[in-house]
């Protein structure tokens, strides 16, 4: 199983459904929603925060929040 | 010509959309920051001219990427938009957006259109739609989206006037809601909202359902009503989200027939420069670099209008002095005002060169890079990656730092970062540094380059700093707070920045300072002068009780109208003060006169010098010019004749600056944004603690 946190830098893959309970309402606002694809297009120098691209929008979020985002990898 | 009542439209819009370069546009200078009654948050308000009978009154509303807050910022945009009672409610809402994140900029449009307020969608830097190979079917997305769009590009100052002339028609615009979100999410459910608020529109009660913390104008019924509903379901986190995800899906629907990417077009800066700004090494490097650039131009450049500033207003006291008849109301504004109103002019070049730097790296985005940089790092002294805004601004004044701290979403992490937020060194305390190193410490090189005071004022912010991360790390320890932080942060395309948004930005900004710290220090300084140049009974006898002392004495005229001044100034009402709190500051090497500027600096902290200079000059006989700095050289302890500003009564007094918690505005703005007075008072006490033990050890150890 996959989440956003073991990507490597330029991998992608596709949302999968989540549990609405572990992800919070602004980071689906902020356009980071299932079935849309994820780019991890940079890591923090001390590999948190990532930095990704996600249904247009381009965000930072911390390790233990994208490690609750399933994906499939592309 | 007949005046129609002001239109009162509100601006709403994502974040890095070019929302305030559009309120920029509208309003000019013409704008006012006060605050909202109630709620703490800066209203941003200018005033525009549409016709010549029509003007309107622009309220710039902080940008969010949803109507549902998620910080005490964001609460306006609902409680603006919410509460029809309001005296700011507006007539029509302009909701800006972009064109290369206009799928995300439409989710707030999309909610913000269901609440039936007139609205109008403007979409900006469409002057850029080909360089980016973007293409918007304009006819198509308007019948989609039931509104008027108006394209702008707000740099250029195109589209202004079509926007204006919109806002003349805002009575017909179409006000149906987009989307029918009860149905998709859940029929039963909002068929009861729908009974238990016949009074309220949909859309608005389930605003108010959810977001019923944030709304302070909800009356008791409402509240229980609320609380009600609230009880029977469960499931209202879920239904957000199923809100969420529907809106982007009909958002996706629209955009796919009317809004085309051309991908060959699309540049790569971003990514390049964001390979070089957040690389692991040259990342720190530079921001590094850009933290010396802001210091070196704090300290250096800004310190030549500072001294001109410096010397105009010691000349224009003597020029009162000797050009108005002698008396109370000459010396008052010779000696009371205008040293004053100089006190706070001197602080214009360092606070108006810093506000320029931190507009300038929010403008390029470069700001939300450092916060991504510096994240990892700030946790472990329980702070966020946007902590660092405060810390950096902090060196110009703490006030606007905490207040800035307001858009870290954790409740820990927020709290820690403005309770140590005071220790970095905030340019008032750079007069009292810079007076004192000049006292205390040889202008020589030391290696060949480093400037040996240049170095001692580096070391106070050197220490400055490590208090903040070390107290940081121990409140860290200590609280025990549970909180539910979400760190999401927009990187945003980087951008050239707007000379007009900067010049407005630090105009505005070093305006409020002045004004705001400017009041505060003027009726201080009258007060101080009062104080001074009056007193009880032995006051007023002064020069008899002089005069029968000196009777024996040979002395010449000057000596002894010296000696009649400082007789006045020790039983003046400040000097029975000053030695009444004398026996407490004297482990730490000050006399009374120390005291009282210390007392006084509470206040604000530039006052230090200000104080002394006032007591100084009251002090003194007449025509001397001799600078404050003279002054303090020349001042020797009475009892002892030694010298008062000596190098351990100097660095002790530098040491107690570096650590006290010295400044009502800040006391003040702690109590607001934490909305309890534990906070500050905890500051103010244990600060407080750790200045006068440091100070009086580095007394001892050096004396």
């Amino acid at each position: 199983m996959h989440t956003i946190a073991n990507l490597n830098v330029g991998e992608r893959g596709i949302i999968e459904q989540f549990l609405f309970e572990s992800i919070p309402l602004q980071l689906l606002e902020m356009g980071c929603l299932p079935g849309q694809e994820v780019k991890l297009i940079q890591l923090a120098p001390l590999y948190d925060p990532l930095y990704i691209k996600v249904n247009g929008s381009h965000l930072a979020i911390r390790k233990e929040t994208a490690a609750q985002i399933k994906i499939s990898k592309l | 010509m007949l005046q129609n009542t002001p239109l009162k439209v509100a601006l709403v819009g994502n974040p890095n959309t070019g929302k305030t370069s559009l309120f920029n546009q509208l309003t000019g200078l013409k704008q006012k920051v006060g605050n909202y009654p109630g709620i703490t948050v800066d209203k941003k308000q200018g005033s525009c001219k549409i016709t010549d009978s029509q003007s309107a009154i622009i309220s710039d509303l902080p940008g969010t990427y949803s109507i549902n807050p998620t910080s005490l910022d964001e609460t306006l945009v609902l409680e603006t938009l919410l509460d029809t009672e309001n005296k700011d409610f507006p007539d029509a809402v302009i909701v800006v957006a972009e064109i290369e994140n206009l799928k995300r900029n439409l989710l707030l449009f999309s909610q913000i259109k269901e609440l039936s307020i007139p609205t109008v969608l403007v979409i900006n830097m469409a002057d850029q739609l080909k360089r980016k190979g973007i293409s918007i079917d304009i006819d198509a997305l308007e019948k989609e989206l039931k509104t008027t769009i108006i394209l702008i590009s707000a740099r250029k100052k195109q589209g202004i006037d079509a926007l204006k002339a919109e806002l003349l028609n805002y009575k017909n615009w179409d006000t149906t809601p987009l989307l029918n979100i009860a149905d998709k999410i859940d029929a039963c459910f909002f068929k009861q909202v729908k009974e238990d608020f016949k009074d309220v529109p949909l859309y608005k009660a389930w605003l108010l359902i959810t977001q019923q913390e944030y709304c302070s104008f909800l009356s008791d019924d409402m509240h229980k009503r609320i609380d009600e509903i609230k009880n029977s379901c469960d499931a209202i986190k879920k239904f957000q989200h199923k809100e969420t995800i529907y809106r982007y899906q009909r958002i996706n629907e629209i955009l796919k027939t009317t809004y085309k990417v051309d991908k060959s077009k699309a540049t790569d800066t971003r990514s390049r420069l964001d390979a070089i700004l957040t690389h692991r090494v040259f990342g720190y490097a530079i921001f590094a670099g850009i933290l010396f650039l802001i210091f070196q131009s704090i300290f250096d450049w800004a310190s030549l209008p500072m001294d001109l500033i410096d010397q105009f207003f010691a000349e224009l006291s003597s020029f009162a002095k000797t050009n108005m008849t002698p008396g109370v109301f000459t010396n008052l504004i010779a000696e009371g005002i205008i040293p004053g109103i100089g006190g706070v002019v001197i602080f214009i070049p360092q606070i108006a060169i810093l506000f320029l730097f931190i507009a300038t790296l929010e403008e390029t985005g470069y700001m939300s890079r450092v916060v991504f940089l510096m994240d990892k790092i700030m946790r472990r002294f329980g702070m966020s990656g946007k902590s660092v805004i405060p810390l950096i601004s902090g060196t110009a004044c703490s006030i606007p730092a905490i207040m800035a701290a307001r858009n870290i979403s954790g409740w820990k992490e927020r709290l820690i970062t403005i309770l140590v937020t005071p220790f970095t060194t905030c340019s008032a305390r750079i007069p009292v540094y810079a007076i004192i190193i000049s006292l205390i410490i040889p202008d020589e090189k030391v290696l060949g380059i480093f400037n040996l005071q240049g170095l001692a004022l580096f070391a106070l912010y050197a220490i400055g700093f490590a208090a903040a991360i070390v107290s940081a790390m121990l409140l860290n320890r200590i609280l025990k707070i549970k909180q539910r932080s979400f760190f999401i942060i927009e990187m945003p395309n980087y951008k050239i920045p707007s000379i007009k948004n900067l010049v407005i930005t630090v105009i505005e900004k070093t305006k409020a300072f002045v004004f705001g710290a400017g009041k505060i220090i003027l009726a201080l300084s009258i007060i101080l002068w009062f104080l001074a140049s009056s007193g009880p009974a032995a006051y007023d006898n002064a020069e008899t009780t002089i005069n029968q002392q000196s009777e024996s004495a040979q002395l010449s005229d000057d000596e002894l109208a010296h000696k009649i001044a400082s007789y006045k100034l020790e039983n003046s009402y400040i000097g029975i003060m000053g030695k009444t709190i004398e026996p407490v500051i004297k482990p730490l090497g000050y006399d009374w006169k120390i005291g009282i500027a210390l007392i006084s600096s509470f206040a604000a902290r530039e006052v230090f010098v200000g104080t002394l200079a006032t007591i100084y000059s009251v002090g003194d006989d007449g025509e001397d010019t001799a600078t404050i700095k003279e002054r303090m050289r020349a001042e020797v302890h009475p009892e002892t004749g030694e010298k008062i500003f000596n190098f351990a009564s100097g660095m002790s007094l530098m040491m107690y600056y570096v650590f006290a918690m010295q400044c009502i505005g800040t006391l003040a703005i702690v109590k607001r944004e934490t909305n309890s007075w534990k906070w500050p008072i905890l500051q103010v006490v244990g600060m407080g603690i750790l200045a006068y033990i440091t100070a009086m050890i580095t007394f001892m150890i050096l004396s």
